[in-house]
């Protein structure tokens, strides 16, 4: 685990005292006329240096192309010196403009030349104000309201014509995660992964955030995958929720379905949970799991006429927790509380992120590394898994705000329940 | 079919002279005579309309010494007119004379973004269906950028590095697609690299003709107009199939301005790929 060692306060007086950095934006004909080569030149030739963060090159004789470049100085006086100059070029600071809005012209698409949004706290400047960009989320749209003067991202299919949506990065500003302030304690930025890392400290600073959470009155998701089931760990969950580290549960099919199977047939994927061995007939139980639930309507109604007694999804309905079941393609059934359009389930998860402040990732590839692309940056999430590449996949898909841990889930849960003495 | 007539606007020198100093030609210690001013102006006038030019005039305006110098009103790109904006203030008062005559002439109007200087035909050139724009001096290359992205157009800018060679329209020339005069002198290795790959024939001019401003020349079919003193150029152009003219425009030189200054071509320059024909 990668831990950091300096202070939340200390980076940002490192920031505040050393801003040197710049984004510059630059379009047009940029490279027949050797307007880019030349502001790179003029970066390098005063001192700085540069780093091309995006660069889109027309592709017929009269597309313009499009560069997006960090200009890097060592001190603010040569910083001021090189902008100065590259403006002269077209080279222009992104910070300095209002954010550029078109209208779209079509549902479910935005104009070319969107901005495609980051995970990270965002800001547009609008009229020369800069407004935070709500429901911030990686890999969308930013709408923007200039009547109410508000802004937030939009997934490519909600985007609605009409709407006004940013281009390019003009008047858009990403605060990295040094200056967003207070919520530093949680220290696990850069998810170094390895098998080969003790866990119990890790653990333990896992247990203390979630302690942390619930006397602050953060908000803690669950994601989980069906291996707690199939490796016992249920029980530890039911737990986790009894007492209140639970605050919304994302599943699949899977999890459910075979938290019920054990509930009904005490079997998960037909092997018995208390002695480990097969039983006759008992590849079927998950099905009639399935069937059973699908007839009495849903999970709830089925706790509610004590049909369904125990379990994750049992604790769930007797607590109140919120959950969403979001189905896949491989999926038998499903239950019917599943949904199996995926963009309602997207929505129906989106609708339940607001809030939340932590989110613990158990034993599922694919649904942690869809709820990961929900999240904004500063939602600390723990991803366990006993497979290195679903951590390592969550972080390389953006998600920098994971640490990884790489074991078992059983143990893992076991640890944990000592760690908040459950 | 014909091709149109060549349509150009100026504007005659009732109230020429040099009031002011934005540019390193200009000092007030050398005044134009607005006598020999109006004699010249008449002759290059009458050149044009012997080379078959149509020719369309901006009603003088006291107190406005450079609305002569009509290359600079705007940039036109078929019906549209993107109009001027002035880095210096003395000249922003001749926008409102350009627009006006502009708009009943039937152009549309188009305006550069507010913080951005834009010179007009001064600064951007078409050659072929690419739009050279000198930038640095008096236009931004921003504004070119945008310019060229509100008409759809390729855009180069060209950063011009000597303080003589202020506007494009002095150190470059465009004759037809593919063909320009130019002086190296006033552009930089980035701008030799890119004229030199994107323009297939050049006519290169030396520094002595250069400040007789030999690129400064109208192009009216196969005739070029120059000021004087440009031998070698029109030696080179004779070659090239031109038919080159002379005729003397010192007066306005200590301006900074000559031939090409003195004219805005309306129906597209001869060598914009866009021009009917």
């Amino acid at each position: 685990m990668n831990w950091k060692s300096l202070s939340a306060g200390s980076q940002r007086q490192v920031m505040r005292d050393e801003p040197l950095v710049e984004d510059v934006e630059i379009r047009g004909h940029i490279i027949d006329s050797l307007i880019l080569p030349k502001v790179l030149d003029q970066i390098t030739s005063r001192g700085g240096s540069f780093r091309v963060k995006d660069i889109s090159i027309g592709q017929g004789r009269h597309d313009p192309s499009y560069a997006l470049i960090e200009v890097q100085a060592c001190d603010r006086g040569q910083l001021r010196e090189i902008l100065a100059e590259i403006a002269d070029h077209g080279a222009v600071p992104t910070a300095l403009h209002d954010c550029r809005l078109a209208t779209a012209d079509m549902d479910g698409a935005f104009p070319e030349g969107f901005y495609s949004s980051t995970n990270q706290r965002t800001e547009v400047r609008l009229e020369g104000a800069w407004i935070e960009v709500d429901k911030q989320e990686m890999d969308c749209g930013i709408v923007v309201d200039t009547a109410t003067r508000t802004a937030c991202c939009v997934p490519m299919c909600d985007e609605r014509r009409g709407q006004q949506v940013v281009i390019g990065h003009a008047g858009v500003r990403v605060l990295p995660p040094e200056l967003t302030s207070e919520r530093q304690a949680f220290e696990f930025m850069g998810s170094a992964v390895s098998t080969e890392k003790p866990k119990g400290a890790a653990i333990r600073e896992i247990a203390a955030e979630m302690r942390r959470q619930k006397a602050t009155g953060g908000k803690m998701l669950l994601v989980g995958g069906p291996a707690i089931i199939h490796t016992g760990s249920g029980e530890h969950v039911c737990r986790l929720i009894r007492a209140g580290f639970v605050d919304v549960l994302f599943a699949g099919n899977a999890l459910a379905t075979h938290d019920i199977e054990q509930s009904l047939f005490g079997t998960s994927l037909g092997v018995r949970l208390d002695h480990g061995g097969s039983v006759e007939g008992g590849h079927e139980h998950h099905l009639r799991a399935i069937n059973r639930i699908r007839r009495i309507g849903s999970i709830r109604r089925a706790v509610e006429t004590g049909q369904l007694t125990a379990g994750v999804m049992y604790e769930c309905v007797k607590h109140d927790i919120p959950f969403v079941l979001a189905g896949s393609i491989r999926d038998d059934g499903p239950l019917p509380d599943v949904i199996t359009d995926v963009l309602a389930a997207q929505q129906a998860m989106r609708d339940h992120l607001p809030g939340v402040t932590f989110a613990l990732m158990i034993a599922s590839t694919l649904h942690s590394v869809a709820v990961g692309n929900l999240l904004p940056a500063w939602v600390k999430v723990v991803c366990v898994d006993i497979n290195p590449s679903t951590v390592i996949k969550l972080s390389d898909r953006g998600t920098f705000q994971t640490v990884g841990l790489v074991t078992d889930v059983e143990p893992f849960l076991r640890a944990l329940m000592q760690e908040l003495n459950l | 079919m014909a091709a149109p007539q060549p349509w150009i606007l100026m504007c005659r020198p009732d109230h020429y002279g040099i009031e002011y100093e934005i540019n390193a030609w200009m000092s007030r210690e050398r005044p134009a005579n607005r006598e020999l001013a109006a004699i010249q102006w008449q002759a290059l006038h009458d050149l044009l309309l012997a080379a078959g030019a149509r020719i369309s005039l901006l009603e003088p305006a006291l107190g406005l010494p450079d609305l002569v110098f009509t290359a600079n009103a705007a940039m036109i790109y078929r019906r549209t007119a993107v109009l001027a904006r002035f880095r210096h203030e003395v000249r922003q008062r001749e926008v409102p004379s350009n627009e006006a005559w502009l708009a009943a002439a039937g152009f549309d109007i188009a305006h550069v973004p507010p913080d951005t200087y834009f010179e007009g035909a001064g600064d951007a050139l078409f050659c072929g269906d690419t739009l050279f724009a000198g930038y640095r001096l008096r236009s931004d290359a921003l504004g070119h950028q945008q310019v060229g992205a509100r008409l759809g157009v390729r855009v180069i800018p060209l950063e011009l590095i000597d303080p003589y060679y202020y506007h494009l329209d002095t150190c470059f020339c465009p004759l037809s697609p593919g063909e320009a005069i130019w002086y190296p002198g006033a552009f930089d290795e980035y701008g030799h690299r890119a004229i030199t790959q994107l323009v297939e024939h050049l006519i290169e001019v030396q520094r002595d003709e250069a400040e007789h401003f030999a690129c400064n020349a109208v192009v009216v079919g196969r005739e070029v107009i120059t000021n004087i003193g440009c031998p070698r150029l029109h030696a080179a152009l004779a070659a090239a199939g031109y038919t080159p003219r002379e005729t003397e425009l010192s007066e306005f030189v200590k301006a900074g301005g000559s031939a090409k200054c003195l004219t805005l071509r309306l129906d597209g320059e001869e060598a914009a790929a866009w021009r009917d024909r």
